[in-house]
């Protein structure tokens, strides 16, 4: 099969009003992907499909990602040259920017008739909150029918042009979409014998210690010089 | 495994009139067999007790395995797996409830006749178990039905399906059809059914039945 690279050379050159972009991926298993655009993706999933080399017929797998807003800081060194004369200062500066979350749809592509595969196509939404509708590649292929219905259900993401886009695994009046990492879950902690961890804080707030008993050690209040500084 | 607190404890054979159980023992030795309406009554209900055939996840091939012939749930009369729940008497809840699946069970339970009766198998029927702490889970199915038996494990294996089966067996023999302890399914308040709960916008509506449950309150420990 070509390399990954190849293959953008060649969709740029069939479609040169197209923009695509290779994502690598830096872990050892290294299964770069290419990033297409909303606009023109369903005719390069067409081409990639239909293309007598490539023949990528079979999509194995369609999931989401949601990648929340990320404030990113970055330090810059300066150095400030000291007007008395001495050494030069080295001053550290901190920008902070807000880099804006999106969502995301992988797709899992091979070949049945060449035997050949993955390759991995991304798609991303302009943000999280209004512009949410990507293409629908159902029509290309089928197998992506129920997992782009569960991609919508869980991550709430719009696919256009989708035979059939409703809920899959919860119920249609649901109307969070609960994959997303703000998403919040219904108040319904009950006691739990040994809860640890995020659960231990939620027991903590259901379940109130109770009352020290006379006679046992109550925790000590906290040391106020401690307190102090 | 344990049986709801309203219910009279098993006994093996609850005897009509004064004669002790242990004289009618041994008359029977003798060949003389002494029975009851009550008895007859019990002892026809609880070898033929007929599940409904559904299961909801992996609890429901450790039921299939006991239907097998390595367990063999016919040994005890509930090898009749009824696909519809007008011909049911018992309903095993094999495996995790969804909360978009529990409707669905209440309204399977609301159409079985009475008397019957509620096995709550595996421990996410009975707590929602490993996924208790998930958005999507019903933390226990005796919210909205009453349970009768309660088979922990995950999944419990066959022996344990049967030896709750058994259990369930002496409860219907230890049922009296008259008097102040009678037997659930003949008492006049009764519900029979229980309210199906909706779908809400985040939730069930409501998450629980206030009649069947209340969430436990225990104090924390410090």
């Amino acid at each position: 099969m070509e390399t990954l690279e190849q293959i953008r050379d060649r969709l740029l050159a069939r479609f040169p009003a197209a923009k695509i972009e290779l994502v690598t991926n830096p872990g050892p298993a290294a299964e770069h992907s290419l990033l297409l655009e909303a606009a023109t993706a369903l005719e390069i999933a067409t081409f990639l499909r239909d293309d007598d080399a490539l023949r990528l017929d079979y999509c194995s797998n369609a999931t989401g990602i949601d990648w929340p807003d990320k404030e990113i800081v970055e330090t810059t060194k300066k150095s400030v040259p000291d007007p008395a004369g001495g050494p030069a200062k080295i001053i550290e500066e901190k920008t902070k920017h807000l880099q804006p979350g999106y969502l995301e749809t992988v797709y899992h592509l091979y070949s049945m008739a060449r035997k050949h595969g993955p390759v991995v196509i991304r798609l991303r939404t302009g943000n999280r909150s209004d512009q949410v509708t990507l293409p629908s590649l159902t029509p290309v292929w089928r197998s992506c029918d129920f997992q782009e219905r569960e991609i919508y259900d869980l991550y709430g993401i719009r696919f256009s042009g989708h035979p059939d886009l409703r809920r899959l695994l919860m119920w249609d009046g649901f109307e969070d979409h609960p994959m997303r990492k703000d998403y919040v879950a219904p108040d319904d902690f009950e006691w739990e014998p040994t809860p640890h961890g995020s659960v231990l804080d939620r027991a903590k707030a259901h379940y109130p210690a109770p009352p020290a008993e006379p006679g046992v050690a109550a925790t000590p209040p906290p040391n106020p010089t401690e307190a102090k500084s | 495994m344990s049986g709801s607190a309203s219910t009279p404890s098993p006994t093996p054979f609850p005897a009509a009139g004064n004669i002790s159980d242990e004289d009618r023992e041994n008359l029977r030795r003798n060949g003389i067999l002494l029975t009851s309406l009550e008895e007859l009554y019990n002892w026809g209900r609880s070898n033929s007790i007929w599940p409904l055939q559904f299961g909801l996840a992996c609890c429901a091939i450790e039921m299939i395995a006991a239907a097998t012939a390595r367990f063999d749930i016919a040994r005890f009369g509930a090898e009749i797996f009824r696909p519809s729940p007008r011909q049911a008497d018992l309903m095993i809840v094999s495996g995790t409830v969804t909360k978009k699946m529990a409707p669905l069970v209440v309204r399977l339970w609301n159409q079985m006749p009475e008397p019957k009766y509620c096995i709550a198998m595996g421990a996410c029927a009975i707590s929602g178990g490993p996924f208790k702490q998930g958005y999507n889970v019903l933390k226990g199915i005796d919210r909205f039905i009453p349970v009768d038996i309660y088979i922990p494990g995950c999944p419990p294996r066959p022996e344990a399906l049967l030896h709750g089966l058994t259990q369930l067996q002496a409860k219907i023999r230890g049922e009296r059809i008259a008097g102040p302890d009678m037997a659930r399914h003949l008492r006049p308040e009764n519900p029979g059914e229980f309210p199906i709960p909706d779908y809400g916008a985040r939730d069930l509506e409501p998450p629980s039945n206030p009649a069947l449950f209340q969430p436990p309150s225990l104090p924390r420990k410090a």
